[in-house]
């Protein structure tokens, strides 16, 4: 168990079938991997190919049907009542009777933080997501992105030292996500939280990751997993550079192989 | 000015062609009563004559309009409400026995609610029994539990107030068992993902999503509270509320004091229903609600 020690979330031989209506759905199958201390992680690929249901299971929302999964070296459910990861849904899930205020401090309130601490956090994690001055806004007086950030700010509130994020910016323009995914970096690189990100964009796992995770779908499964070797440090133009399209090349060959699976 | 031209001209229009098919209404079957009464006394009358006379019978099949509202302004306005013949006297004991009522099957309905929603084994069991309640006709269950509860010397607005929690909480809990299940995945995997107690998520999530529900479904129970306690006030020939004016006024064929308190009784459920729209209106910007949703 040495080696856990340090390992976030380690999974072996995980795997997932939904009993449905129409018979068994295998989401998941035999899925190795091994998230460190630190790492931030993607996750791309084909829609259906189990990125969102192998969150809900480091989330403890599903459960593994076959193999086992650890994180933060107990079983997800431990973890989910150690209050050790902070989850941004694919949508904002702002709940509507409560200002964007009230909605970040909704865990810390359900966590028993004091009304001081609430306020300190509210603010510090506001300014975090570029959202100073919105605090008393209800959720439908914002844009989408806007709510978007909400939630991530609702998710950075406590401390969870690993942050899942189900393509967070997937309804973002493109200038929005850019400035956002600067944001997630500086934010990853100072907190050092570990991150779990899906997402169906390419530049932005590249950009992002240092460990890129390509998956396939039917049964889903990992295909690829990429170490990053850009440095820490990554300005948005580092996208133009041999180095980030060289990985970006092997990202798009391996979701091809993918997809070739189903010819 | 909008409202004026968009909710207040087409109630008005509407309002003028009832009053005007009830007169006409009124004239066709008071005419032979008129015309009877004139024959009695040896009298014939001329086209004119029966007409007036058909809208100033003591006694007509179907009072006018202008008869209706003189008898409720003199059952009101001019007489003090502590008299036994003040239609404010009489509403107001039907109105407490109401408001008792509903407030007890309000607390009622929720009660219910919240444990058919955390319970399995409620839910599996109650919601049967909760609709087959209302199966049963309210006129057979209503003289049964007011001569019961007499018998054991309960008597006066309790009897009554307890019809109307009868009817009142069944739309209580329809609702807020919808409401309370209202919340969706995400809301909840949200909570979960908090380990949030159950008291948690009913605070902070089913509660405040059930509220629509929640004031669609006290708006019925108001109006069948009062429909409730008036019921109440039949079998027992009580002596004060509407239900009372009701049934005196059917033994002595006083159509027009059975309409008066008819609309009286209609005024105040309207009045009530108002009031609860306030209310759900208050709270729905409270809980800051886009402002066109709250209409
Ligand atoms: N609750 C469920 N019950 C049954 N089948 C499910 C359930 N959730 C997901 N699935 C199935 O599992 C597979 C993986 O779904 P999942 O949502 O994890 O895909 P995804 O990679 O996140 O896709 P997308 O990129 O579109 O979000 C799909 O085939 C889906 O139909
Ligand atoms: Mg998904």
């Amino acid at each position: 168990m040495a080696e856990n020690q340090s390992s976030v979330v380690s999974a072996k031989n995980l795997g997932l079938t939904f009993q449905t209506n129409d018979g068994p759905v295998n989401a998941l199958t035999g899925v190795n991997l091994d998230v460190r201390k630190g790492d931030f992680v993607s996750f791309i690929g084909p829609s259906g190919c189990g990125k969102t249901t192998f969150l809900r299971v480091i989330a403890d929302l599903e459960r593994a049907t076959e193999g086992q999964i650890l994180v933060n070296g107990t079983t997800p459910e431990d973890a989910r009542k150690n209050r050790s990861y902070g989850y941004v849904f694919q949508a904002a899930a702002l709940y509507p009777w409560r200002t964007i205020e009230k909605n970040i401090a909704l865990p810390l309130e359900i966590m028993g933080y004091s009304k001081d601490e609430q306020k300190k956090r509210i603010e510090h994690t506001l300014s975090l997501v570029n959202l100073s001055g919105f605090g008393k806004k209800y959720p439908w007086q914002l844009s989408g992105g806007m709510q978007q950030r909400a939630s991530i700010a609702r998710a950075l509130a406590f401390d969870a030292d690993l942050l899942l994020m189900d393509e967070p910016f997937g309804a973002l323009d493109e200038i929005v996500r850019d400035h956002l995914n600067q944001q997630l970096l500086e934010l990853w690189a100072r907190t050092n939280k570990t991150i779990c990100f899906v997402t169906h964009s390419i530049p932005e796992a590249v950009y992002l990751s240092t460990k890129i995770v390509v998956m396939s779908p039917r049964p889903g499964r990992v295909t690829d997993v990429i170490e990053s070797t850009l440095p820490k440090e990554r300005p948005l133009d580092i996208r133009e550079t041999p180095e980030f399209l060289a990985i970006a090349h092997r990202v798009r060959e391996g979701l091809k192989a993918g997809h070739s699976y189903d010819d | 000015m909008k409202t004026l031209r968009t909710k207040v001209w087409p109630v008005l229009a509407v309002l003028v062609v009832i009053i005007a098919a009830w007169y006409a209404a009124a004239l066709l079957m008071n005419r032979t009563i008129a015309v009877e009464e004139a024959a009695r006394k040896g009298e014939v009358l001329t086209t004119q004559e029966m007409w007036l006379k058909s809208y100033r019978l003591d006694k007509p099949l179907l009072p006018a309009p202008h008869q209706i509202v003189t008898e409720i302004w003199n059952s009101t306005a001019t007489m003090s409400i502590t008299s036994k013949r003040s239609l404010v006297y009489h509403a107001w004991i039907t109105l407490s026995a109401t408001l008792l009522g509903f407030a007890l099957g309000t607390v009622l309905g929720i009660a219910l609610a919240v444990g058919i929603v955390h319970n399995r084994a409620m839910d599996k069991s109650m919601m049967p029994w909760v609709i087959a309640s209302q199966t049963i006709p309210i006129m057979a269950i209503a003289p049964m539990l007011i001569v019961v509860l007499n018998a054991i010397g309960i008597s006066g607005l309790l009897p009554k107030a307890l019809i109307s929690t009868y009817l009142s909480f069944f739309p209580v809990v329809v609702g807020m068992v919808k409401g309370l299940r209202s919340p969706e995945i995400l809301q909840l995997d949200l909570m979960h993902t908090y380990n949030a107690s159950r008291t948690d998520v009913f605070w902070k999530l089913r509660f405040p999503a059930a509220i629509p529900f929640l004031f669609a479904s006290l708006k019925v129970g108001i109006a069948i509270s009062l429909i409730g306690a008036i019921v109440g006030e039949l079998p027992t020939g009580a002596v004060a509320g509407l239900g009372a004016r009701l049934l005196s006024g059917s033994y002595y064929g006083q159509t027009i004091q059975i309409w008066a308190a008819l609309f009286v009784s209609s005024i105040v459920a309207g009045l009530l229903v108002f009031i609860v729209g306030g209310v759900e209106r208050l709270v729905y910007r409270m809980m800051g609600a886009r402002p066109e949703a709250t209409a």
